[in-house]
């Protein structure tokens, strides 16, 4: 089999995969009555017109890059994480409650700081399932999904009680928030008239971190010697449960952090709705841009693109933004099959036996009438 | 009664010759039985064996000769056939669904109680009850599959067939994946029910063979070399004719141990993952620059014995010492450290990890080594000339090093473990079934490097199960059985039939 044909091959799979999408959702979209053409072009090109579309489809490439990263850094170690939506949650209350303890730190403390407080928070809440799976046994996906439910109730007790802004108190509105927090954590938004915060920056620095510690360091090695085959990384002398545990604590600092920088980013406030189903998101992301980070980067952007011009379609053209969501589901269903199409090497030699059946015949035609 | 009218009296085959391109499985087999008789079917892998069964199952036609029953001729189209004559298999592994219960698995099969929508299930049960009674065979309907132990999942096979309506049972190593307690109980049970039915099982142990068959047929290359009653032969007669005829011995005339311990076994007490005594009280020692052959039918310890020695298996009592100190219940890791070398019996999942490049592989257990990485950064470029080095001195058949070490073929895959496990220099090397399916050019490699290995110093221990390998190479033969060392001897000393004798378990080996 040639080189040229594989490549051909697999790029042929890919487009024939982006087409199915899109027609599996056509079809929904269809049956809700929707436009379906103005649908995909409104989704796709309208929030690219200008510089606020542009912008605040990055601000989406953010969070979901940095919780794609640490659903990678599991799932590469055999662990899958569906708990990201509650470290992160996890991670925005330790963040807060640094900036609401230490309002007055120097921004070149307080930012650092409080983005490591995030990530400590939600390394403990990946921490949890790590340590049941290695040393209990206790599936992970009962666990994070668990996991999140506790965090989510924990998120409103903080914000409803010790955090609620005294403000709210006194207004008695009773918001669940916390108060406007100290503006020496706030990320500086570079371009003017837009909210894309210098976060972007700590996305991208965060995915060559990741690169560099799974593809370039021993640690990485083992960990990913431990996710593709235990019982081989256990025979090469690799302390699995372990690997198994850190990989979680990073996987859950990840989420963490990206809710410490959405918080500082964005929000300046602990608010309710920041993770918005980002923690899910992430996962999609991460499985979509091939669990590495050269790929989750253009995937956070496809995907952040998807979110947002689903809040442009239920404008424009009325189809709710939670057809989405429908579409996330499609496009998972797509990718797995894809994945297993890829896989099968007998299939391949199916389509290239016919390939050449064609085009020989083909050949023979053109010989026949020169 | 289901399906099968009559009962059946006699099954003989007569001049049942079976080609496959190249090879010869069945070469004019012969063979009676009469109800109530049991036949042990006996030989070594690839004697023909199973092709046999086959036939007799009607998965696969005979190119010649005849099959009778009760004296008329039959010919088995498709398993159906067969069954509808009331033979019945229990095959090595269980077709059982884990998750429903035995009621319903055996339903399952039951067509009589298929009515249109309806599933009547208390047809079945009776039918259960009915066939526990006459056979002794007591099976709780209700429990769930997984629930049972493997003897008793087992049990559920038989009644399953039984229920089904066979009156010839062909059992295909019933007993390989029982503990020794339900081998007895199995045993026992076949017992009783030979006096209703006939039995053919293959079997590798000597034990069974003896306590349970009425009649044996040993096969050798497609031929029945050797047909008799059971009770005619001692044990190690049998014992002797199973492992075939003695073969002129390469004589490894080294001077035992001369160099000193290398790794020393005291009153090893190691459990299975069931949870039973896989090592019982085994002691053995190997030397520097010596090979000790580890011979034994497959199951008898083994396994658990390379993984205890490397650290993979915890040990209940006793001690291990490696050149001098103790690593009894050290981790993997400590294990490597001290010099241990491990070629393992899974190649493609143990031995490698599949879906990393081959390159990755020769580093899996040096990659926080200092040769490799610098203050955990890999370092690159002495992993990929290093990596080229090896695969060019071990002659790996593969365009370069990056390639998916899980797509190469298994003589290949083993010599990425080999280089890897010898460019580590250990002290000590594990070789478990080191040539087992590999080609013979390959196989040959593999042996050469071992015996190089050996003449620098290394101790060996090599487990397998073809003793010519074990003989070729070893300087000690030990014989385990049952989680013990049998005896172990020079390798001068070990001629086939005397191993044989020794691997079925019949102590005193002397009295031949």
């Amino acid at each position: 089999m040639t080189k040229r044909f594989k490549t051909g091959y697999r790029i042929g799979v890919i487009i024939l995969a982006i087409i199915t999408a899109m027609l599996l959702g056509a079809v929904i979209l269809w049956a809700i009555g929707a436009d379906v053409l103005k649908t995909y072009l409104v989704i796709l090109t309208e929030p690219l017109k200008n510089k606020i579309g542009v912008t605040e489809v990055l601000l989406r490439v953010v969070p979901l890059t940095i919780i794609a990263l640490g659903i990678t850094v599991a799932y590469r170690s055999g662990i899958i994480n569906i708990g990201a939506e509650g470290q992160m949650a996890i991670g925005i209350l330790a963040t807060t409650a640094i900036a609401l303890a230490f309002p007055n730190l120097p921004r070149g403390v307080l930012i650092p700081f409080a983005i490591l407080a995030g990530a400590v928070g939600g390394a403990i809440w990946g921490f949890i399932p790590g340590a049941l799976k290695a040393k209990l046994q206790v599936s992970e996906l009962l666990s994070t999904v668990m996991l999140n439910y506790i965090a989510a109730q924990l998120y409103t007790f903080f914000l409803r009680g010790p955090m609620l802004d005294p403000a709210e108190l006194t207004m008695g509105s009773g918001t669940p928030q916390s108060m406007r927090l100290s503006r020496n954590l706030d990320l500086t938004r570079f371009i003017k008239g837009t909210r894309i915060h210098s976060g972007i920056f700590i996305a991208i620095g965060l995915a060559v971190l990741i690169f560099f510690l799974l593809w370039k360091t021993s640690y990485g090695f083992k960990m990913r010697a431990a996710g593709a085959s235990e019982r081989a990384a256990r025979y090469g002398g690799i302390n699995v449960p372990k690997y198994l545990i850190i990989a979680m604590m990073i996987s859950g600092a990840f989420a963490g952090m990206a809710g410490a920088v959405e918080i500082a980013g964005v929000h300046r406030r602990a608010i309710e709705g920041v993770t918005s189903g980002y923690g899910f998101s992430g996962i999609v992301v991460a499985l979509f841009g091939g669990l590495h980070p050269a790929g989750i980067v253009p995937a956070a952007f496809f995907f952040g693109l998807l979110i947002y011009g689903a809040d442009m379609t239920q404008r424009l053209v009325g189809v709710p933004a939670n057809m989405v969501q429908v579409l996330q589901g499609v496009i998972i269903l797509v990718i797995v099959a894809t994945k297993m199409i890829l896989a099968n090497p007998y299939l391949m030699q199916r389509v290239e036996s016919r390939w050449h059946e064609i085009f020989s015949r083909k050949n023979r035609a053109q010989e026949a009438d020169a | 009664m289901p399906q099968s009218a009559k009962d059946i009296e006699s099954l003989r085959i007569e001049h049942i010759t079976k080609r496959f391109p190249g090879v010869l499985a069945c070469d004019d087999i012969s063979l009676e039985i009469n109800r109530g008789e049991v036949l042990a079917l006996v030989g070594e892998n690839g004697a023909g064996k199973t092709t046999l069964m086959n036939i007799l199952m009607g998965l696969y036609h005979p190119d010649e000769g005849h099959m009778y029953i009760n004296g008329t001729e039959v010919h088995f189209r498709s398993p159906n056939d067969a069954f509808e004559y009331g033979i019945g298999m229990v095959h090595q592994q269980y077709m059982l669904v884990p998750n429903m219960t035995v009621v319903e698995n055996i339903a399952l099969g039951y067509k009589q109680a298929w009515k249109g929508w309806k599933l009547d299930l208390r047809l079945v049960r009776e039918r259960i009850e009915e066939i526990a009674q006459q056979y002794g065979l007591s099976v709780d309907p209700d429990a769930y599959i997984w629930q049972l132990s493997v003897g008793e999942q087992q049990r559920v096979e038989l009644v399953k067939t039984l229920c089904l309506g066979a009156k010839f049972l062909i059992l295909d190593e019933p007993t390989s994946a029982l503990t020794p307690q339900e081998t007895d109980d199995l045993i026992a049970l076949l017992k009783t029910m030979a006096q209703e039915l006939s039995i053919i099982f293959i079997s590798h142990k000597l034990q069974e063979v003896k306590d349970l068959s009425s009649k044996v047929a040993i096969l050798r290359h497609g031929k029945v070399v050797f047909q008799g009653i059971t009770d005619d032969h001692s044990s190690s007669d049998i014992a002797a004719l199973m492992t075939g005829h003695e073969v002129n011995l390469p004589h490894n005339d080294a001077p035992a141990c001369t160099l000193g311990p290398m790794l020393q076994l005291r009153n090893l007490k190691v459990r299975s993952d069931r949870g039973h005594h896989a090592l019982d009280d085994l002691s053995l020692y190997i030397c520097k620059g010596e090979i000790v052959g580890l011979a034994g039918v497959s199951g008898n310890g083994q396994r658990e014995l390379a993984e205890v020695i490397n650290g993979l298996r915890k040990v209940e009592s006793g001690q291990i010492l490696f050149d001098g100190k103790d690593i009894t219940n050290h981790n993997p890791a400590q294990v490597i450290a001290s010099g241990m070398g491990y070629i393992p019996e899974e190649r493609n999942t143990e031995g490698i990890v599949p879906s990393f490049s081959m390159k990755e592989n020769f580093i899996l257990k040096d990659a926080e080594s200092e040769t490799f990485s610098n203050h955990a950064f890999l370092k690159k470029k002495v992993i990929d000339k290093k990596a080229e080095e090896l695969r060019t001195e071990f002659d790996i058949r593969s365009p370069n090093t990056d390639v998916i070490a899980g797509s190469l073929s298994g003589g290949n895959i083993q010599k990425v473990i080999l280089a890897r496990e010898i460019s580590r220099s250990p002290k000590f090397l594990v070789a478990v079934y080191p040539t087992r399916g590999l080609d013979m050019g390959a196989a040959e490699f593999i042996h050469k490097q071992l015996l190089q290995l050996r003449n620098s110093g290394v101790g060996i221990l090599l487990i397998s199960e073809e003793l010519e390998e074990i003989t070729n190479l070893s300087d000690q033969v030990a014989v385990i059985f049952k989680g013990k060392i049998q005896k172990v001897l020079p390798s001068s000393e070990a001629s086939r039939r005397r191993l044989g004798i020794l691997m079925a378990g019949v102590h005193d080996d002397e009295e031949i």
